[in-house]
């Protein structure tokens, strides 16, 4: 029934997705963030997402990995030879994108308490199946490359420095070879040197055919990687 | 390739009991898949104990069902079939861990005859290999063998809810029903029980339903959540959408109450 076609699928195909916070706590105050949001990524490109402070780039980029459910819409991702909508899938379906086809860096490293970094960054792979001294391995080069001190592998990274949970967040996010990859800031905060491999990092999953949506705040890092932008425009304000 | 999805372990429709005329639990409808771990939490009062009991054949519902895919003989209908029929399944095939140690254990035997014991009522016989699995089962969790012979009463209440966790998972059952298993413990005890239970959920591939009021054990152990107030399911989902993401005002009021989650 598959027809072979020369015209690429898009890794990620966006559908008029809508996402409203509507916040009980405070008196129902309705928080309109995008509409009518529609958009194309395919395999081996990376969009940046480009906008104004406080505009929904996070969001988007949550929404996409169904971190936030938006209201209506469609999040299409392929996956395992068919389509997954992140919007309407079960959690089950939702999970196992996550496991096998997105990975995600959040901004901030959430720190699963008394965890060492090694296994932090080798626990996707390990998720996956792989060997577990064979995932420690690969977490290993990822950590050296990101130039985190071998004597920081066996702790738990509750206690280290900003830019050192970013980089094990980075590490554990490019563990697997994702076919879609999520990056919400990733050089941000990061010394020129460490900021470099990141790119680096960000580029050999481009050319493995990765599709890559990232947020960068910073402007050089924004040329080295993407190949356009997408402008995500903050939805005007209700109020009269 | 297409990975055809497993056949969830158990399948709950419209479950609902009432104490006289109060409502303990309404109408509550999930699929549980192999190696999943749903998380219930909810104020005091909402229904969590009294769903944890229908679901794990202790308190017959007044309606619904619950469909279990047993190891051997298919599908079975909880509340349809004997009484010696569902009691062999919770012996072989689940476990049950309590808030408190004393409901869960023996208290007048000792630590290696809790473990032995439960080998034994699933047909172990052989009483080297019982001590063994016993000894072996202490150290999964953490309790040296010199204590095999002490009591569970001479134990901390971190011990004791170790011991008892050994017990329900030394017969490898393939569901767990978990009721505040960390209520009641210092936080450093509790930290070190969730690192052990973290551990032997993922090691084990056990599917779990563990009932908690504290989010963070939630966030940090159940892929899945049900929000339940006064007998309801308000919410449900992912358990990193409904704490970041949650819709319902409860849910709201419950994440924004608490620091950082
Ligand atoms: N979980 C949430 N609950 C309620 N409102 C939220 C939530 N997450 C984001 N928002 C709101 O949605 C809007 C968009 O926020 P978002 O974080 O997506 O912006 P951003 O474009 O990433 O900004 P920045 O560049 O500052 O990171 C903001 O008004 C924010 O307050
Ligand atoms: N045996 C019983 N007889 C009568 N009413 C009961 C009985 N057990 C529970 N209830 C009532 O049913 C409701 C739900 O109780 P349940 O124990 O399930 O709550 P819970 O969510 O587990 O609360 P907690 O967090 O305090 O343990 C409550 O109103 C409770 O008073
Ligand atoms: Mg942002
Ligand atoms: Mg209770």
């Amino acid at each position: 029934m598959t027809s072979q076609t020369n015209a690429p699928l898009p890794a990620v195909a966006v559908r008029n997705l809508e996402k409203t916070f509507v916040l009980h706590t405070q008196g129902g105050a309705r928080l309109p963030v995008f509409a009518g949001l529609t958009l194309d990524v395919f395999p081996g490109e990376c969009v940046a997402l480009h906008g104004p402070s406080g505009a929904g780039k996070s969001t988007l980029l949550r929404s996409l990995y169904a971190n936030y459910k938006p209201g209506s819409g469609q999040v299409l991702v392929r996956h395992d030879g068919g389509t997954v909508d992140m919007v309407s899938a079960t959690p089950h379906q939702i999970l196992a994108v996550r496991r096998h086809t997105m990975g995600y860096v959040s901004q901030f490293l959430r720190v699963i308490p008394r965890v060492s970094t090694l296994d932090i960054v080798a626990e996707p792979l390990i998720t996956l199946g792989t060997a577990p001294e064979e995932a420690r391995d690969r977490a290993r080069a990822l950590l050296t490359r990101l130039r985190i001190a071998e004597r920081l592998w066996s702790l738990a990274p509750a206690t280290f420095s900003g830019g050192e949970q970013q980089r094990v967040n980075i590490a554990r996010g490019f563990s697997v070879p994702y076919p879609v990859l999520l990056l919400d800031e990733p050089t941000a905060s990061l010394d020129a040197a460490n900021r470099a491999t990141v790119l680096e990092l960000i580029t050999e999953a481009k050319q493995r055919g990765a599709a890559v949506i990232g947020i960068f705040h910073d402007a050089d890092a924004r040329a080295a990687v993407a190949d356009r932008l997408f402008d995500v425009l903050p939805v005007p304000s209700q109020a009269a | 390739m297409t990975m055809t999805p497993p056949a969830p372990l158990l399948r709950v429709e419209g479950l609902t009991h009432y104490y006289g005329s109060r409502l303990g639990c309404g109408d509550v409808s999930f699929d549980l898949y192999p190696g999943e771990v749903l998380g219930i939490v909810g104020e005091s009062g909402s229904g969590k104990s009294t769903l944890l009991s229908c679901l794990s054949a202790r308190q017959e519902p007044g309606g619904g069902r619950v469909l279990y895919q047993s190891r051997h003989d298919g599908e079975i209908d909880l509340y349809s079939v004997s009484e010696p029929r569902r009691r062999l399944l919770m012996r072989t095939e689940w476990g049950i861990v309590h808030q408190n140690p004393r409901d869960g254990l023996r208290m007048t035997v000792s630590a290696g005859a809790n473990i032995g014991e439960r080998l034994m009522a699933v047909g172990a016989r052989h009483y080297g290999e019982i001590r063994d699995q016993a000894i072996d089962w202490l150290g999964r969790v953490e309790i040296s063998d010199d204590r095999t012979d002490d009591l569970p009463r001479t134990f901390s209440g971190g011990m004791q809810q170790r011991l008892q966790i050994a017990r329900n998972l030394v017969t490898q059952p393939r569901l767990v029903f978990m009721d505040e298993p960390t209520g009641g413990l210092d936080v450093s005890v509790q930290a070190r029980l969730l690192d052990l239970l973290r551990g032997l959920v993922s090691s084990l591939g056990l599917s779990v339903i563990i009932v908690t009021h504290d989010l963070a054990v939630a966030r940090l152990l159940a892929h899945r959540l049900m929000v339940m107030k006064e007998g309801r399911v308000v919410e449900s989902g992912l358990t990193d959408q409904v704490l970041d993401d949650p819709h319902h005002p409860y849910t709201q009021l419950l994440v924004s109450s608490v620091l950082q989650v």
